[in-house]
C-alpha cells in the first residue's frame, strides 16, 4: 500500500510533466536557468558566507564579531 | 566608531540590497493576490458547476503560475547577501532572523513541491475538492511566508523579544510570541499582504478591461472584473485601516520615520497633516543645510496630532526635536543617546579584554549588566547611536520619504474610488461601453506596483541610518569587503532580474492574448 502510493505520487509528477503546457515549458526553462545562475554561479563565486568561509567555529566568529563592534 | 568604513562600500551594499528587494517585490505581491483570487473563482466554479468559471480560473491560474514560477527563489538572492555584504549584521541578528527565515523556507517547499503541483497537474487526477483546497493552500501558504518575512523585517523596525548576549555579540531570541506579535509586525504583514490584494485585483480586472476593449470573452471579462473589484474593494478599504494603523505604530517605534514621512521638521503642538506638500530645494534653515522645509504645502489643520496621538493638540517631535532633544516634551537629545551608546561599546570592549586577560571576576560584572532590566533600558537600548560620530547622520532622506510616503496614500485612496467606480458600472451593466474607463483600468496597473514599491522606500529609506532600529546603524553591518566587487554583483543582479522581468511580461502577454480556453478535467 505505503509503495503504491508513491507510485501513484510519482506517476502523478510523471504526467504532470509530460503533458506540460507551452508556457508551463517556458517558464521551467526560465526556473532552471534562473537556479543555474544563482547557485551555481553567483552563490558559488560571488556570494561565500564570509564568516563560514574565514572561521572555523562560533567562538572565532563571535570573536571577530566583538572586534568588529568594538573597534 | 568605524571612521575607517568605506562609504561607497556601504552605499554600494545599500544599493544592491534595494535593487534585488525591489526586484523580488515586482513578483511577490501578485503572488500574493492572484492566489486569492483564483481561489475565489475556484469555489464559484465548483459551488455552480458552471464551465465558465472554470475557464475563468483556469486563465488567470496560468497568469498566476508564470508569475509565481519566474519570481520563486529571487528572495533567496537577499540571504545571499546577508552573508556576504552584511555578515556583521547577520551574526548580530542571531536566531531571530533565522527561526522565521527557517520556517518560511520548510514551508515555501512543501507548499511548492505538494500544492502547486495539484494546483497545475492535478485538474483531472484529483477530486474537484481536493483540487480546491490545493488551491486555497496554495493562497494561505504563500501568504504566510510572507508572514515570516515581515517578522523579520518587523524586528529590525522595532526589535524586542530578545536578549543581547555580550559573550557571543548575538542577539537571542527571549520571547518567540513577544516577536511574533510585535505591532510592528503585526501590522506590516496586514498592510503588505493586503496591497498584495489590492495589486492582484488591480492585475485582473485591468487584464479583463484589456479584452473588453478587443470586445473578446465578454463574459469572462466582466465575471473577473466583478471578482477583482469586490475583492478589491474590501482589501483597499483594508489597507487603508492597515495604513493608519501603521503609521500611528511608527509614531511610537520610529518617530524620526514618522517626522519625515510628514515631512515635519520642528515639532508643534496642534500639527496639521499636509495633503500636498512641496519640499524646497534650498536650504531653509541657516544653521542646518539639511533642514529644507516646505516651499508650498496643503494641510489639515490639528489632524496629524489627532492621528497620531487622538488629541487635537498634541504635541508631534519634528526633525529637530529628535536630534537636538527637547526636555519640555521629555525628548532625550542625539547627543545624549549617542553618549550611552559609547558607554554600552566600552563595556563591550572591556569585557572582550577582560576575556582575553582571562579577569573572570570584572568579565562576569560587566557580563551581568548586559542582563539587567535597567542597563538594558537605560543604556543598551541606545547602542546603535555608540557609533555615530555627528547626529545629523539620524535624519533620514526626507524629501525621498515624504514623498514615497504621499505617493503611496494618494493611490491608496484613488484605488478605493477605482474600485467603487468599477462596480457601479458593472451594476449598471455599462462597463464594457465606457471606454475610457477600460482605459483607465487597463493603465492603473502599473499604480499599485509604484504605491507597493513606494511603500517599500518608506519603510527601508525612513529608518535610516538604522540597519536595527537604535541598536545598529547600517554602517555598522556591513561587511569589509572590497566596494568594486558589490559594484560587479550589483551590474550582475540588474542583468539577471531585468531578463528575468522581461521574461515574465513576455511569457505573460503571450497567454494574455491567446486568451483563456476551454480545457479537460472536471
Amino acid at each position: 500500500m505505503q509503495k503504491n502510493l508513491f507510485i501513484r505520487i510519482f506517476n502523478f509528477y510523471r504526467y504532470g510533466f509530460r503533458n506540460m503546457s507551452s508556457w508551463g515549458k517556458q517558464v521551467w526553462i526560465v526556473i532552471l536557468v534562473k537556479l543555474f545562475i544563482m547557485f551555481a554561479i553567483l552563490k558559488l563565486f560571488f556570494f561565500p558566507d564570509l564568516l563560514k568561509k574565514n572561521f572555523n567555529t562560533d567562538a572565532q566568529r563571535s570573536d571577530y564579531v566583538l572586534e568588529q563592534l568594538t573597534k | 566608531m568605524l571612521e575607517n568604513i568605506d562609504l561607497s562600500l556601504v552605499n554600494w551594499s545599500r544599493g544592491q540590497f534595494a535593487l534585488t528587494a525591489i526586484y523580488h517585490w515586482f513578483f511577490v505581491p501578485l503572488t500574493l493576490g492572484l492566489s486569492f483570487i483564483v481561489a475565489f473563482m475556484e469555489t464559484i466554479y465548483v459551488k455552480t458547476g458552471d464551465p465558465v468559471w472554470k475557464k475563468i480560473t483556469h486563465f488567470w491560474m496560468t497568469l498566476f503560475g508564470i508569475n509565481f514560477a519566474i519570481g520563486v527563489a529571487t528572495g533567496i538572492i537577499l540571504e545571499f547577501e546577508f552573508g556576504t555584504n552584511w555578515s556583521q549584521y547577520s551574526w548580530f541578528v542571531g536566531d531571530i532572523f533565522g527561526a522565521p527565515l527557517a520556517v518560511e523556507g520548510i514551508m515555501a517547499f512543501f507548499m511548492e513541491s505538494t500544492f502547486i503541483a495539484v494546483m497545475f497537474f492535478g485538474w483531472n487526477k484529483v477530486s474537484k475538492r481536493f483540487h480546491l483546497l490545493s488551491t486555497w493552500l496554495v493562497a494561505l501558504g504563500a501568504n504566510l511566508s510572507a508572514l515570516w518575512i515581515l517578522v523579520a523585517n518587523g524586528w529590525m523596525q522595532s526589535p524586542l523579544g530578545m536578549q543581547f548576549n555580550p559573550e557571543t555579540a548575538r542577539n537571542e531570541m527571549a520571547n518567540f510570541w513577544e516577536v511574533l506579535f510585535s505591532p510592528t509586525a503585526v501590522n506590516k504583514f496586514l498592510h503588505t499582504i493586503s496591497s498584495g490584494f489590492v495589486l492582484g485585483s488591480i492585475f485582473v480586472i485591468g487584464i479583463a478591461a484589456w479584452f473588453l476593449l478587443k470586445k473578446r470573452d465578454i463574459l469572462f471579462a466582466k465575471r473577473s472584473i466583478l471578482v477583482g473589484a469586490v475583492f478589491g474593494l474590501l482589501a483597499s478599504i483594508y489597507l487603508v485601516f492597515t495604513g493608519d494603523s501603521s503609521t500611528r505604530e511608527i509614531v511610537h517605534s520610529q518617530p524620526m520615520k514618522f517626522a519625515s514621512l510628514e515631512g515635519l521638521y520642528h515639532g508643534q503642538e496642534g500639527a496639521g497633516l499636509v495633503a500636498i506638500g512641496v519640499m524646497s530645494t534650498t536650504g531653509s534653515d541657516p544653521e542646518n543645510e539639511n533642514i529644507k522645509d516646505f516651499a508650498l504645502r496643503i494641510e489639515f489643520p490639528n489632524l496629524l496630532s489627532y492621528m497620531a496621538y487622538g488629541n487635537w493638540n498634541a504635541f508631534v517631535p519634528g526633525v529637530v526635536d529628535l536630534v537636538n532633544g527637547n526636555p519640555e516634551q521629555g525628548i532625550m537629545s542625539a547627543r545624549e543617546k549617542m553618549r550611552r551608546g559609547r558607554i554600552v561599546i566600552e563595556d563591550l570592549r572591556a569585557l572582550k579584554e577582560a576575556k582575553k586577560r582571562s579577569d573572570i571576576t570584572t568579565y562576569e560584572t560587566l557580563k551581568a549588566r548586559f542582563y539587567d532590566d535597567e542597563y538594558k533600558d537605560q543604556y543598551f537600548s541606545y547602542f546603535g547611536y555608540g557609533y555615530l560620530d555627528d547626529e545629523m547622520r539620524l535624519i533620514p532622506n526626507v524629501p525621498l520619504t515624504f514623498y514615497s510616503f504621499h505617493v503611496m496614500v494618494l493611490l491608496g485612496f484613488y484605488f478605493v474610488l477605482f474600485f467603487v467606480l468599477t462596480l457601479i458600472f458593472l451594476y449598471r451593466n455599462t462597463i464594457e461601453h465606457r471606454r475610457w474607463f477600460l482605459k483607465v483600468a487597463l493603465f492603473t496597473i502599473p499604480l499599485p506596483y509604484i504605491a507597493s514599491q513606494a511603500g517599500w522606500l518608506v519603510a527601508e529609506v525612513g529608518r535610516q541610518p538604522w540597519v536595527i532600529q537604535d541598536l545598529m546603524p547600517t554602517m555598522a553591518a556591513v561587511s569589509n569587503i572590497d566596494a568594486s566587487a558589490v559594484q560587479v554583483t550589483f551590474w550582475l543582479f540588474a542583468a539577471v532580474f531585468t531578463a528575468l522581468a522581461i521574461a515574465e511580461v513576455k511569457i505573460m502577454t503571450r497567454q494574455i492574448k491567446l486568451g483563456p480556453k476551454e480545457e479537460g478535467g472536471h
